[in-house]
């Protein structure tokens, strides 16, 4: 019996949330007495895999086939449960992004597995096995019981953090057993966003609202994030204005993210805003209307006009870099 | 092509959360009903297809496992412009559920739609499990949908950007904001229509649930806002560097 993580690599190297997965299925093998290890497919080079040791991660089962690089849903799946079949896994994990959310969900069918999406922390018990995460969109906490014998189960964002364990890593390969019919889609152009950092994963996201008058003042936005190597993102009225794209947008029909620190800046707060982001660790608020909801969100506030306190945090932040 | 949309009959995004006495679920008095935002995209997204491809898509059809208590959210569908709906006459237990009851009747539809996520259980879980019921193909965060003469064009968001793909039917297209124009209100033409519009009532099949809600609590409380004057922006890069330690 095992933990099994399964390890996305973006052309070949592991992102940050493989190696929370990893920290994540360590800590989970040290409550339940048994083994973590990780699946991972396509080609990826034994000295990043190796990487995963780092975090606790004692075995490797990897099949290098190039062609999972056009994500291929069904594809991937099937591979996931022969690796977790032959692993006897009876916890599989996955991160709550787009590729993990797409993948779990058929593979506990496949597996015959109950499915909990986007948890928030270590199962609260074993057996029988129960694990929370947040439900209304940031509303409520659901404590959510598992019937069946294998768990699928995938991590909502920085909701772990990365702890490091060392581990010596033995890597074998595995073969899924798929013919090119399982491949079905045709990849017609990729498009990677580069020297940006991503939404998903940033410790620090500097988010911009309707307070910010015009889309000609997000270079504020961008300045400020640029300084903290920040993401940016926006709230939904900006988005549906054309200000900024629909993928910056955070809030309940947007991106749910918890990074480490949140700034809003001429966000008034209402709810479905605060549901996708109420769950970042740490929120700074900058708002003219002192009765903003959003300051009830918040840790740090400022009642202020942010096109005046963007410059001065600006400032603020390249004097405490240079002190 | 025949175009099926899975509908969730969520409460309003701003509903305030009671829960019920058993604190399993949500307290239901006087909370208002919605398609789920995600499903709503879907379904705008097929009307516009339709519209845009007569002859090509013959019908859309909705359909929901619930309760007589969601018929109004299925009609809000009729009225936006599907047309027919089917409701599975069950409680909805849990996604496994859903999507096993959803497995008999979504064969025959070339599309499926699904929303990425429902703002109830933020689960994001039953298209990609009927994906696999019916052992078709499935994409999800999709952005883009068109037709391209008998196959379709896939815009989704990976992990770090975006793909365009070409798919064959049968296929299953979990979707996100960014797929459909804006999403439409209901006009008075549309909700008359609607009444006359067929409404299929179907009975379960026997199935059991993989899941089982132990217990609902509220979030933990946030300390209160410490607020900082406006000219003394120094003080808050402090704060955030020495007290919260996260710069």
């Amino acid at each position: 019996m095992s933990i099994l993580i399964y390890t996305e690599n973006w052309d070949g190297k592991f992102k940050k949330v493989s190696f929370e997965l990893a920290s994540y299925a360590a800590a989970l093998a040290e409550q339940t007495g048994k083994q973590a290890i990780a699946v991972s497919l396509g080609e990826v080079e034994n000295s990043e895999l190796e990487k995963l040791g780092q975090y606790g991660i004692g075995k490797i089962v990897t099949a290098q086939d190039k062609r999972f690089a056009t994500l291929d849903n069904k594809a991937i799946t099937k591979a996931i449960a022969a690796a977790a079949k032959q692993v006897q896994a009876e916890v599989i994990i996955l991160s709550h992004d787009n590729l993990g959310k797409a993948i779990a969900p058929r593979l506990a069918i496949r597996c015959n597995a109950g499915l909990v999406t986007a948890v928030t922390g270590l199962p609260e018990s074993l057996n029988p096995f129960i694990v929370h995460k947040n439900v209304f969109t940031g509303k409520a906490i659901a404590h959510i019981k598992i019937e069946k014998e294998v768990k699928v189960l995938t991590l909502a964002y920085n909701s772990f953090g990365l702890n490091e364990k060392h581990s010596s890593v033995e890597i074998t390969s595995f073969d899924p057993d798929l013919t090119d019919s399982d491949f079905s889609m045709e990849v017609l152009d990729t498009t990677k966003v580069t020297g940006k950092v991503l939404l998903n994963e940033a410790d620090i996201v500097v988010s911009g609202g309707r307070g910010m008058k015009s889309a000609d003042n997000w270079y504020l936005i961008e300045e400020l994030a640029e300084e903290l190597g920040a993401a940016t993102a926006c709230s939904r009225p900006v988005s549906d204005e054309g200000w900024r794209p629909h993928d910056e947008h955070v809030g309940q029909t947007g991106k749910i993210i918890s990074p480490n620190l949140y700034f809003a800046f001429g966000i008034s707060g209402a709810i479905q805003h605060l549901g996708g982001v109420s769950s970042s660790k740490v929120i700074v608020a900058v708002n003219k209307d002192p009765e903003a909801p959003i300051f009830e969100a918040a840790d740090y506030g400022i009642t202020g006009d942010a096109l005046k306190v963007l410059p001065e945090l600006i400032q603020a932040v390249k004097d405490t870099k240079n002190q | 092509m025949k175009i099926l949309v899975l509908i969730g009959n969520v409460p309003d995004t701003t509903t305030k959360i009671k829960f019920n006495a058993d604190q399993t679920g949500i307290d239901t008095a006087g909370v208002q009903w919605i398609i789920n935002p995600w499903d709503e995209f879907a379904l705008t997204r097929a009307m516009e297809l339709k519209e845009a491809y007569a002859g090509a898509i013959s019908s859309v059809v909705v359909a929901n496992v619930g309760s007589s208590q969601t018929e109004p959210t299925l009609r809000k569908a009729l009225a936006v412009g599907a047309d027919k709906a089917i409701r599975i006459d069950a409680e909805a237990k849990d996604a496994f559920f859903v999507a096993t009851q959803l497995a008999q009747i979504a064969g025959e539809y070339e599309l499926i739609l699904a929303g990425i996520e429902a703002s109830d259980y933020n689960g994001s879980a039953v298209g990609g499990m009927l994906a696999e019921l019916l052992d078709r193909s499935s994409v999800s965060a999709v952005t883009g949908l068109d037709l391209k003469d008998d196959k379709l064009l896939v815009t989704r968001e990976i992990d770090g950007g975006n793909q365009h793909l070409l798919c064959t039917t049968p296929l299953l297209a979990i979707v996100q904001k960014g797929i459909a124009k804006e999403v439409r209100i209901p006009a008075m033409r549309g909700i008359m229509m609607a009444r006359t519009k067929p409404l299929e009532v179907i009975a379960p099949v026997e199935s059991s649930y993989a899941t089982s809600i132990q217990k609902l609590e509220l979030p933990p409380t946030k300390a209160a806002c410490k607020m900082v004057a406006e000219d003394n922006v120094k003080e808050l890069v402090r704060l955030l560097k020495e007290e919260a330690k996260v710069l």
